[in-house]
């Protein structure tokens, strides 16, 4: 796929809550195509300690609006100037970079996809994605408190919605990979993206029962592109780049200690 | 339009700008960005005799202006290179140099004896200033003994343009430069990046797998600017200038300080058709100056 480098027009920072804003963005002309699981990279021009691009999920693409969506949660200094964007100001991306989600062949098929935290981000567009194409997706969402669950109201549009939290505010209590769903439903797909602890315990889950399963990789960028080798996972084929052989990846190619 | 074209040795480039090794892939991930017919030569990634997995994850810090790097020359090897990668990159219409590493002296110089049968690559850089990496790399350019057997057994067997790459990590790198053009290179190449190391105070631990890395970006600049100047100064070869340029301003100030070209590393990331960019701010500064030609402004530093 051909890659970019445009100036996006921020249309809408919506505060989510206390560490999250989602960023609207678009441009004179029709985006260009763009795969669920696929990144930006983004430039921050704010200090000398944001000197390099930030990965960032493409969260979701508004076609009718032609609009692109980034979720950012306010970690460091760089996603504090992505936060304080205004309306009519523009941002850099470097896009569509990665791959992409691999697709169930069975329309049928039980599909669960499972984020937690900011990694909810890809699993919005993904799951409109799988919507749009006639499957039907489960959403399995996990945040510490009710305050932390991001996008319900979207996420519900394409498929059911099943949340836990670690203060019991909302949904079961607990983590997403103790939801009482993962034993009552047989999933054939998951798919999942999130803080590392969790992606091994829903690989670990997916590994006991056979189920086929992807992550999406956060690892620290130089490039984004596949010319610096600094994001590179430890898999079966060696040292692989994230930002062009990932994000997301068969957990059985990983060498995870799971 | 001035005329851009600047010798490096035996070869002329069309313009001054390069891109440095290891942050412009093989020319091909940045064919979306950029025409690299635009540009006076490119540096593939390093290359040695055997595949090299390089370090664990993580191996990139970001540190004020600049990044810390620790990716330890990850390869597929010289066998790989030629049969896979050299097909594809073969007829780009730029002069390609090849980075060249070794753990040994004999890796060196069977690596450059492969890629000195390749036609359409017209020069090697020879790095002798990886930090990266355990064995070899910097050792060899840290030392006047060392660096100049390695260029020596190399001259022997490699029949082009030999460009050697100098490490910042010395106490007088034109000693070095000199030793180097004693024993046959044809231009050096300066500065590698500078040993430095990040620590995360929260957890008490460093924050790449190797501890240190190597330092680049704009916060290298007046070092590796420096370092070209006293280079410069002691040495009759061609010098090609890098350390943090981000614009065609730095370049200019490389070349005003003896450089006859200069390469783009670190700012490829962020801006990755930035080497264009400089090959045109150039152009329009020789221009706006008054300038015909690059050679004019090579060295021009009015002190």
């Amino acid at each position: 796929m051909k890659k970019f480098i445009l100036d996006l027009d921020i249309v809408e920072n919506q505060r989510l809550n206390y560490q999250y804003v989602l960023l609207k963005l678009t441009h004179s002309e029709t985006l260009p195509p763009i795969l669920p699981g696929q990144f930006a990279q983004i430039r921050v021009d704010g200090s000398p300690e944001t000197f390099l691009r930030r990965p960032i999920s493409i969260n979701f693409v508004d076609t009718e609006r032609n609009q692109l969506w980034l979720l950012i949660q306010v970690v460091g200094a760089g996603t504090r100037c992505l936060a304080e964007l205004k309306v009519g100001e523009k941002l850099n991306l470097i896009f569509p970079l990665g791959n992409s989600f691999t697709v169930p062949e069975d329309k049928k098929a039980q599909i669960a996809l499972i984020g937690g935290g900011v990694g909810v981000a890809p699993m919005l567009m993904y799951g409109e994605w799988l919507h749009r194409h006639g499957y039907k997706p489960n959403f399995l969402i996990g945040a510490r408190s009710e305050v932390d669950l991001l996008q319900l109201e979207e996420f519900s549009k394409y498929g059911k919605v099943f949340t836990t939290t670690e203060d019991g505010t909302h949904g079961e209590q607990g983590y997403i990979t103790q939801h009482s769903c993962l034993k009552s439903l047989s999933f054939d797909y998951i798919f999942t993206c999130g803080p590392t602890p969790m992606m091994k315990a829903v690989a670990r889950y997916a590994q006991e029962k056979g189920i086929f399963c992807e992550v999406s990789l956060e690892n620290l960028m130089g490039c984004g592109i596949g010319a610096c080798l600094c994001c590179v996972t430890d898999t079966t084929e060696g040292n692989l780049c994230v930002c062009t052989e990932g994000p997301i990846f068969n957990v059985t190619k990983l060498k995870w200690q799971i | 339009m001035a005329d851009l074209t600047t010798k490096l040795g035996t070869i002329q480039l069309k313009n001054p700008v390069m891109t440095a090794s290891g942050t412009f892939g093989f020319g091909t991930e940045y064919l979306d960005f950029m025409d690299l017919g635009r540009m006076g030569g490119i540096v593939v990634k390093g290359t040695t005799i055997r595949e090299r997995q390089g370090n664990p994850y993580p191996r990139m810090a970001e540190t004020s202006s600049g990044m810390l790097n620790a990716v330890g020359l990850q390869n597929k090897g010289v066998d790989y290179f030629v049969k896979h990668i050299y097909p594809e990159i073969k007829d780009f219409d730029t002069n390609v140099f090849v980075n060249v590493s070794g753990s040994t002296l004999e890796d060196y110089v069977e690596t450059a004896e492969i890629i000195n049968e390749l036609d359409k690559i017209p020069g090697i850089e020879l790095n002798i200033s990886c930090p990266n990496v355990k064995e070899g790399g910097m050792a060899f350019g840290v030392s006047c003994p060392m660096a100049s057997q390695v260029v020596k057994e190399v001259r022997k067997v490699y029949k082009k343009e030999l460009m050697v790459k100098l490490s910042p990590n010395v106490t007088d790198i034109a000693e070095i430069a000199r030793a180097v053009e004693t024993e046959g290179a044809d231009s050096v190449s300066l500065i590698n990046t500078l040993l430095g190391m990040a620590v995360d105070a929260k957890t008490r631990k460093p924050l790449l797998s190797t501890v240190t890395g190597g330092l680049s970006g704009p916060a290298i600049k007046p070092i590796a600017l420096c370092m070209v100047w006293q280079v410069a100064n002691a040495v009759k070869i061609p010098v090609v200038g890098l350390g943090g340029i981000m614009n065609a301003t730095d370049a200019i100030e490389f070349l005003l300080v003896g450089a006859s070209a200069i390469q783009v590393g670190t700012a490829n990331f962020i801006d990755p058709a930035v080497s264009v960019k400089i090959v045109e701010g150039i152009d329009k500064y020789l221009d706006d100056n008054g300038f015909k030609s690059v050679s004019e402004i090579v060295g021009a530093l009015e002190i």
